[in-house]
């Protein structure tokens, strides 16, 4: 009884603590889509108030529209976004199993030598890339944020993959094996799917920071048929005036992409927080 | 057909040597334990059989055929594994008959195959379901039947009752054994467990730390324990070791084992005090201590009574001793 008493004061605990934590990080997410439906006037004079009768307004989501491509860099973002997590999904966890499952001379280096990726950030490198994508003649073009998010991408995929795939039950494979299995079915028939709660979680921790990415495409792709979402909001960003309305109205929109995204992955992404619960 | 060869066979992961150069020989039919202390080797050993771990130095035969290079499914053997591994997405039925469907063997073979081996495991209610919706015992099942329908020359087993509980595994066990007999295949079992090695095997290969240290049936390995590692793990409970000199015998150490020990009320050979007492039953274990011999056990047969720290003296027949000199070894 006091035991119960014990976890119900805690579950509590544990959830004032998490709500808290939500309100914070949802916080800014608020503001914006509260402003995004004012008027200019209204924005400054109350940011924090909801949009009333009097202050409702939505020249922001008009002018954005009007702006005429949007709806390309929608679709550029997207396409950026959903190949780059491809490829880092597919390549990260075929690395993974390689150095998970086979024993070979320089595995531990390679293991390091990729993790290393997660601690160096990949902007260091961004002269040498502009420079390479010149050369190669990929500036201005998908491609070339695509090959960026995917190696940018791949260090902390591998490296989450390869702890999974390790804890996958050996016998499992090896009894593929025996039964005459490629190692290719086994990598893709056994393997990847007991590791799907993992998978979801990669690609929510790689598809984030590409579709809010601002710098590759500024440097590498900022001709007006490849800029992406969060470039294009920028027009409306100006040396001396801001179109307050705009910007948030076209950050309110950049929302709902990653949203559908994520909310296909989470449930997936669930399972794998808790899968050391579950056993 | 199925006989396996082992030519000194060893192998090493990097500068541990895990098997340190295994002759052995299984003839057709047979049944052949692999017995030892976990760590000692005995998973490698098999899945060098099998082809899932590379020969560092040897020769592997299966029917007279040098297997060294040659992949897991081509060998024609089958392994049973400790955690079942079946396959999560497929059906019972899928799973018993994906070895033969990657043969390419033809759809209705297959179908006759495993409705033959589901017949013998009665798991012919079970055909449609997939491995979560099953028992443990019912998956171990499943593994079994999935290694039957291959017909394979050499079935592999690692430890696959240890997953079960105690009633399960006895059941198991007798299913093991029946099975060997109906099919009169050749089947190599790995165990630490002792009694299950006693009741399975016709010949038991007891490895301690990658080398066999004796290979003989049951009973000759019970009888006639080759050194006091053997001695001291075949047999439940343990044998009992003795100081040779201290008893006026001609031998380092001297063993006995606990059924051998009879009690003596007055003038026994050994004099020890009782010091813990468990009743099973049929039999009683005695545990008492001696100052120069240490812990002995008595097994004595039926219900039987004893204070803690009671004086009691033991009397052994010296025909049923076992001498062994200071290395371990076996003198007479
Ligand atoms: N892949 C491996 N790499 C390094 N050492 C290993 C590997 N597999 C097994 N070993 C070592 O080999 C020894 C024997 O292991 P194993 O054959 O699993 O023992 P057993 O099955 O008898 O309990 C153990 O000491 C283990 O640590
Ligand atoms: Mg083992």
């Amino acid at each position: 009884m006091s035991q119960a008493r014990h976890s119900t004061a805690r579950t509590f605990g544990a959830h004032a603590i998490l709500i808290t934590y939500t309100v914070i990080a949802l916080f800014p997410v608020f503001v914006t889509v509260i402003n995004s439906f004012k008027s200019r006037k209204a924005i400054f004079a109350d940011p924090l108030a909801l949009p009333g009768p009097a202050t409702f307004d939505l020249v922001g989501y008009q002018t954005v529209l009007k702006q005429g491509d949007f709806f390309q860099y929608f679709l550029n973002s997207m396409s950026v976004t959903v190949v780059s997590l491809f490829f880092v999904l597919m390549f990260g966890a075929m690395a993974a199993f390689a150095l998970s499952e086979y024993r070979f001379r320089g595995n531990l280096l390679m293991g390091l030598y990729l993790a290393l990726g997660i601690m160096i950030p990949i902007r260091l490198g961004t002269v040498a890339i502009l420079q390479m994508m010149v050369a190669s003649g990929l500036v201005n073009t998908l491609t070339a944020l695509i090959l960026v998010y995917t190696a940018q991408g791949l260090p902390l995929a591998v490296f989450i993959l390869s702890e999974f795939m390790r804890n996958v039950s050996a016998d499992l494979k090896n009894a593929g094996r025996i039964d005459g299995l490629s190692e290719y079915t086994i990598f893709f028939r056994l393997v990847l799917p007991l590791v799907r709660p993992a998978m979801a979680t990669v690609a929510v921790f790689t598809l984030i920071p590409i579709w809010n990415d601002l710098w590759f495409p500024l440097i590498l792709a900022p001709s007006e048929a490849t800029k992406t979402i969060t470039l294009g909001s920028q027009v409306f960003i100006g040396q001396f005036v801001t179109n307050w309305n705009a910007v948030l109205a076209a950050l309110s929109l950049a929302i709902v992409p990653v949203l559908v995204l994520y909310l296909i992955f989470s449930r997936q992404l669930i399972r794998g927080i808790t899968a050391g619960a579950v056993k | 057909m199925g006989t396996l060869n082992l030519t000194k066979v060893t192998k090493s992961f990097g500068a541990t040597d895990v098997i340190k150069g295994v002759d052995l020989t299984v003839n057709d039919g047979e049944f052949c334990v692999f017995v030892g202390p976990s760590g000692c080797g005995k998973s490698t050993l098999l899945r060098m059989i099998a082809g899932l771990e590379d020969v560092s130095s040897g020769d592997v035969m299966i029917d007279g055929r040098r297997v060294n290079d040659v992949a897991p499914a081509k060998r024609e053997i089958a392994m049973v594994f400790q955690s079942y591994a079946l396959y999560p997405h497929l059906t019972v039925r899928d799973n018993m008959g994906l070895a033969l469907k990657q043969a390419g063997v033809p759809k209705a073979e297959i179908a006759q195959a495993t409705d033959k081996a589901a017949a013998m495991l009665s798991l012919d209610a079970l055909m449609e379901r997939r491995p979560a919706e099953l028992s443990g015992g019912q998956r171990q099942r499943v593994a079994i039947g999935r290694a039957i329908v291959r017909r394979p020359k050499l079935f592999l087993f690692d430890e696959p009752l240890s997953n079960l509980d105690a009633a399960l595994r006895v059941q198991t066990r007798i299913e093991i054994a029946r099975l060997h007999r109906d099919l009169g295949a050749t089947m190599i079992y790995v165990t630490h467990d002792q009694v299950e090695a006693m009741t399975l095997a016709d010949r038991i290969v007891v490895l301690r730390a990658g080398r066999v240290e004796q290979v003989g049936a049951p009973m000759e390995l019970y009888n006639n324990p080759a050194n006091t590692f053997v001695a001291g793990f075949i047999g439940s409970p343990q044998m009992n070791f003795l100081n040779g000199e201290a008893l006026g015998l001609r031998a380092a150490t001297v063993g006995v084992r606990p059924e051998h020990l009879t009690l003596d009320r007055g003038a026994g050979k050994l004099v020890a005090k009782v010091s813990h007492l468990e009743k099973l039953g049929g039999e009683t274990l005695v545990y008492v201590v001696n100052p120069t011999h240490g812990l002995i056990t008595i097994r004595l047969f039926g219900e039987h009574e004893f204070a803690v720290d009671e004086e009691i003296s033991l009397n052994y027949d010296e025909n049923k001793l076992f001498f062994f000199d200071e290395d371990g070894q076996r003198l007479y």
